[in-house]
């Protein structure tokens, strides 16, 4: 069962949102589970300018690979280096040092359309 | 409804990812299928195979129905205990599986094939077996345990009775050996070293938990599957089926064409295919780039039809993605394959990709 994450907001494409100084963008723990084990991650051009719902990049784990998407609309403005050489990062801590992408978003108001973690909660319990 | 193995309990005990593999729920994994397969290159792990096929061919006629039954030939095991591999094909040469068969005694054969072409395989061998002095016995109610890892035979020797303990002792690679109700053979399909076992099923847990106390990893079909393809082991249903014949398959080497009355069911048409030329060969290859290849993806070959992957996935032991692929026999050194719209470059080579924990 994953870890409550209250300060976090989520989308339906099992992504999370953290506001900070910047705003940092990860797949979640649910997500890592059923991908299973990562072996490469194919993260953005820091510079890019992304609309939300447009693909972010991929993370490929041995079973699949899969899109990740760009929960709010920006540009952006780091990448996580650490992913790329060690993708099991994205599978021990998809949270903290397991981050993808930093962006500056282009209208904070667009986290409003995003979940909370009790509604992300729901939305996962209904998979099963 | 869904089929469950005597151990679906300590598989769920364990935090095993389940998975419905035709129609048996099996063991994907217990957490990181890369760990597991790392265990099995390095130590031992062991999985849990009692869904697979096993029937016993009883009876003098029995060598004789085996010998043109099976595209190899049985007549080679020169004593009891001893296995070979081979492919049991229509009378086209298609492929209806493959199997391995251990000579018990010189009037007992036990085949132990896929699970998922159970049906089709008991059905085309009860029908075969019709006019030679043979019976079959179907063994639906034993267990199978795979020990694999340079580490498998010292971990279940040390958990083993004396008895069974001398008798495994002094196997070698396909070798096998029956003691007090066990059935213990030295194959695997992982490419490293260890032990099948088929036993009742009354005795497999403790089997398996006196394994587990000894320090053997339990090991789901996600880590099966990256350790046969990095041997360069194939996978049937999807390296083979009845439309591909064994010389398409890479697995020439398990048809043995002399004596040539023999007259194993399919020769006729193997000959022929051999005589016009194949136009299809099977190759391992190894992706130049980042990205993982799988199964059905386009492999383009310079100046020829495409071809197609069989197998793909990524190798824990090597770091990057390996994949069988069956193409055009003329194609060379060097193909590109269609990884989601991407062009990559791949290396062409022998399907075997790794041996003793090393790039070949």
């Amino acid at each position: 069962m994953s870890d409550l994450h209250n300060d976090l907001k989520f989308t339906k494409t099992h992504e999370w949102l953290k506001v900070g100084n910047d705003i940092t963008i990860g797949i979640t723990d649910h997500a890592q589970q059923l991908l299973g084990d990562m072996v490469y991650v194919e993260l953005p051009e820091v510079g890019a300018i992304i609309s939300a719902g447009d693909e972010l990049g991929v993370v490929e784990s041995v079973k699949a690979a899969s899109d990740f998407y760009a929960p709010i609309s920006g540009v952006v403005i780091a990448v996580n280096q650490l992913v790329n050489d060690d993708p099991a990062l994205v599978n021990t801590d998809p949270y903290g040092r397991g981050w993808l992408v930093q962006i500056k978003a282009a209208d904070l108001s667009e986290i409003e359309h995003l979940l909370d973690a009790q509604q992300y909660q729901t939305e996962i319990a209904e998979d099963h | 409804m869904i089929a469950k193995t005597t151990l679906h309990a300590n598989h769920l005990t364990l935090g095993a990812k389940m998975v419905d593999f035709h129609g048996w729920e099996m063991p994907l994994h217990y957490g990181s299928q890369v760990n597991e397969h790392q265990y099995v290159r390095h130590k031992a792990g062991m999985f849990d195979v009692s869904h697979m096929t096993v029937v016993d061919v009883l009876g003098a006629g029995g060598r004789q129905f085996l010998r043109k039954l099976l595209t190899n030939d049985v007549d080679q095991l020169k004593h009891t205990g001893r296995a070979l591999y081979t492919c049991m094909c229509n009378e086209h040469g298609g492929i209806i599986d493959d199997l391995i068969v251990y000579q018990r005694a010189s009037d007992n054969y036990r085949l132990v094939l896929n699970s998922a072409t159970r049906s089709h395989d008991l059905a085309w061998i009860r029908k075969k077996v019709s006019g030679f002095s043979a019976g079959l016995q179907e063994q639906n109610d034993l267990a199978m345990l795979a020990i694999q890892g340079p580490e498998a035979l010292s971990k279940t020797l040390s958990i083993l009775n004396p008895a069974q303990a001398d008798a495994i002792s002094t196997l070698t690679a396909f070798e096998c050996v029956d003691v007090d109700g066990w059935f213990f053979a030295r194959t695997g399909y992982t490419g490293e070293d260890g032990l099948e076992i088929i036993l009742p099923q009354d005795s497999i847990a403790t089997l398996w938990n006196s394994l587990l106390e000894v320090g053997v990893k339990p090991c789901g079909l996600a880590a099966r599957d990256t350790l046969r393809l990095e041997a360069g082991m194939l996978l049937y249903g999807q390296d083979m089926d009845e439309s591909t014949t064994p010389l398409e398959s890479g697995l020439a080497w398990t048809v043995k064409w002399e004596p040539e009355d023999r007259d194993f069911i399919g020769m006729g048409a193997l000959l022929s295919q051999k005589q016009m030329g194949l136009t299809r060969k099977m190759v391992g290859l190894t992706l130049e780039d980042k990205g993982i290849m799988r199964s059905g993806q386009r492999v383009v070959v310079a100046g020829q039809p495409d071809g197609i992957i069989t197998s793909g996935t990524y190798s824990p032991t090597l770091g990057y993605s390996i994949a069988l692929a069956r193409v055009p026999v003329a194609t060379g050194e060097q193909v590109m394959v269609d990884i989601r719209g991407k062009l990559l470059p791949a290396k062409v080579g022998k399907l075997r990709f790794v041996k003793n924990g090393e790039a070949v």
